[in-house]
């Protein structure tokens, strides 16, 4: 039968199949690109939401919320001071507080962050959806140089269970500040869960307490060495201060009232913080970057759009010909207009769809090897509306785009008539 | 007697910016008629055929196809009766280069309701494609096959002879189609042309510069006699 315009559309490409394809491919690489920095943006945002969840308020020494949030969660930075014990039991003894896990940071093992806790922890730290912490290997600590180890740490470092490790006081290389007469064991493997807490080395209070004894002036006392482990286990390794501590709220709508009540608190400055908001403006920080880079991929795909104009109206040189046949046979001004215009709309649909296909294609590819190596769960970056939108966006671009060479065509054809003067 | 296919009244044509090419007082085209029309290179031929299809406008005059009054029709409507009634043969590269033999044949009955109709008594469009290239010497299926650029320029003429005469168009347009053929293939082309014309009942104006051409038609003209014009410039 005879072939429909979009069927000669789809003809006069495959006839120019090298061009068509060198433009089917800019277009693709450019949807690709742009799906990429789109998916990855909401990955590393939802993975970044995902970091804690079901904890209400954080408490620190007072600094700034975003400081206390990346020291407390992400362990990124130093405290700049620490809160006292009475003032973490005074918060644990309020009526509204449903469950209290202090932590103790400062130390590190081969440059990944000791943090001290309680039992307590293992049970109320969530993070994702509510997801609590699972051992993927032994238990937590029962013993006062017991250690529980993230997934990353095991992984990178090869430990198992009963691996001895030696902590470094501070951040930094092992070496002349190693903790090294008070080694640890490992008692427990947590399964990944793609936040810090893979790359963290939790231990008990205690334990922190334990290794300081002689290092109150922030260096080793040469004394140290007398006193024997068993001495150690006989002090009350209650520690004085903390770094930080996470609360659970018997309800969560008393949350501003209970900040303000620590905030305002007037035996001890503190700082208490919304994880959920103090995430969100830590985000903000960083989403200036992470716009520039889609505004970037953006003008990719502009570019990729711009070859599609290029290859059309290069190529109708040579196709007057093939318009004056065209007209010949009975083919009106309006079909040459939607000749051209479908092979651009063609061209940014094939281009758009294989651009989708691509980048999950490498999300596929790289997703294994990310959360192996990295340890970073790609989050929704499956097919998605954001694919149809930008597949619609393209093709319907590439349609408007087409108007120039159509127009350009429609011209030529009418002056030619039936012979082409060449 | 029916009414001519073709009636030119006065026309006059010019290029933009050109001297006056055309000035045709009258000339009248038969239906069934197969006329030559004869022109050196450059003398107005292809002008006046794409006045006759609607695909050119005239500046002035009256050109009546088929009884419409051609110079008087949108441009739209033009393009519809040459969809309808006109066929087409060039001097050469006539074929669709991505569209095999068969789809470049029934390509006017894609843009005509009136021609893809008229073949549905032989059985659709494909079907009249293919037994108007059986008629006219292309039968071969590996041939068929081939993509139309592969053909040689003979063959590609014969196409585009079946293109042309697809649907049962009243007239058949051919604007020197045998120029780039040897002298053999010329004449039986021009025969094969004729005959189906005849079969289909097409009137054919056949333009070429060559006049040896002229006995294998009906009647032939020079386009010197109908073109006032050329007649005052060879005058001068």
């Amino acid at each position: 039968m005879g072939v429909s315009i979009l069927g000669l559309a789809w003809r006069s490409l495959m006839n120019r199949r090298v061009s068509a394809f060198l433009t089917v491919i800019a277009i693709a690489l450019s949807v690709a690109l742009f799906l990429g920095v789109e998916k990855a943006r909401n990955a590393a945002k939802s993975g970044f939401d995902n970091t804690i969840s079901g904890t209400e308020l954080i408490v620190g020494a007072p600094s700034g919320q975003i400081n206390l949030l990346l020291y407390s969660v992400f362990r990124l930075g130093n405290a700049t001071a620490e809160i006292s014990w009475r003032a973490y039991q005074e918060i644990d003894r309020r009526e509204d507080v449903a469950w209290t896990v202090p932590v103790s940071l400062g130390d590190s093992h081969r440059g990944y962050r000791v943090l001290g806790t309680n039992i307590g922890y293992f049970e109320h730290y969530k993070y994702g959806q509510r997801q609590s912490l699972t051992f993927a290997e032994g238990q937590p600590f029962n013993d006062l140089f017991d250690a529980v180890i993230g997934a990353d740490v095991a992984r990178k470092l090869g430990y198992s269970i009963d691996t001895p490790l030696i902590l470094t006081h501070g951040i930094g290389a092992s070496g002349l500040t190693d903790h090294d007469d008070r080694p640890f064991r490992v008692a427990g493997i947590l399964r990944p869960t793609g936040t810090p807490v893979d790359q963290t080395i939790h231990v008990s209070l205690e334990a922190i307490t334990a290794i300081h004894v002689g290092w109150e002036t922030g260096a080793r006392n040469p004394l140290t060495d007398s006193i024997t482990e068993e001495m150690i286990r006989s002090f009350d390794l209650t520690p004085r201060t903390i770094t930080a501590l996470f609360v659970g709220l018997e309800n969560r709508a008393t949350v501003l009232r209970t900040r303000r009540d620590i905030n305002t608190n007037l035996s001890e400055p503190l700082l208490a913080i919304i994880p959920g908001q103090a995430l969100a403006e830590l985000w903000q920080v960083m989403g200036t970057a992470e716009r520039v880079l889609l505004a970037i991929s953006g003008f990719v795909i502009a570019v990729g759009l711009v070859s599609i104009l290029t290859s059309i109206l290069t190529s109708l040189n040579e196709r007057r010909r093939e318009m004056s046949i065209l007209r010949a046979t009975g083919a009106r001004p309006g079909h040459i207009f939607a000749l051209l215009i479908a092979e651009a709309t063609v061209l940014g649909l094939v281009g758009a769809v294989l651009g989708a296909v691509l980048i999950q294609a490498i999300f596929a590819v790289a997703a294994p090897i990310l959360s192996a190596q990295y340890g970073v769960a790609l989050i929704g970056t499956g097919p998605g509306l954001v694919d149809l939108y930008t597949i619609a966006a393209v093709t319907l671009a590439a349609l408007f785009l087409g108007i120039w060479p159509a127009i350009t065509a429609l011209r030529r054809s009418l002056s030619d008539g039936l012979t082409v003067k060449v | 007697m029916t009414a001519p296919i073709v009636r030119l009244t006065d026309l006059q044509f010019a290029w933009p910016g050109q001297p006056q090419l055309l000035d045709v007082r009258a000339f009248e085209l038969a239906a069934k008629e197969r006329l030559f029309l004869r022109g050196p290179s450059g003398s107005g031929k292809s002008t006046l055929l794409g006045l006759i299809a609607g695909v050119l406008e005239s500046q002035s005059g009256r050109i009546n196809v088929l009884d419409h009054d051609m110079s008087r029709l949108s441009g739209s409507r033009r393009d519809q009766i040459r969809a309808d009634h006109l066929g087409v043969i060039f001097q050469m590269f006539n074929l669709v280069p991505y569209l095999s033999v068969v789809q470049n044949v029934v390509l006017p009955c894609r843009f005509s309701k009136r021609r893809m109709q008229e073949t549905l008594q032989a059985g659709g469009a494909e079907a009249e494609a293919k037994r108007l290239l059986a008629r006219l010497g292309l039968e071969d299926e590996t041939l068929l096959a081939r993509k139309v650029t592969e053909l040689s320029v003979g063959q590609q003429q014969r196409v585009a002879a079946a293109r042309a005469l697809i649907g049962g168009p009243a007239l058949i347009i051919a604007d020197e189609p045998t120029s780039a053929l040897d002298a053999d293939s010329r004449d039986r082309f021009i025969e094969l042309l004729s005959d189906e014309a005849k079969a289909t009942g097409a009137a054919l104006l056949f333009v070429s510069h060559d006049a040896g051409l002229a006995p294998l038609f009906d009647r032939a003209l020079d386009l010197a006699d109908i073109n006032v014009h050329a007649m005052t410039m060879g005058a001068a």
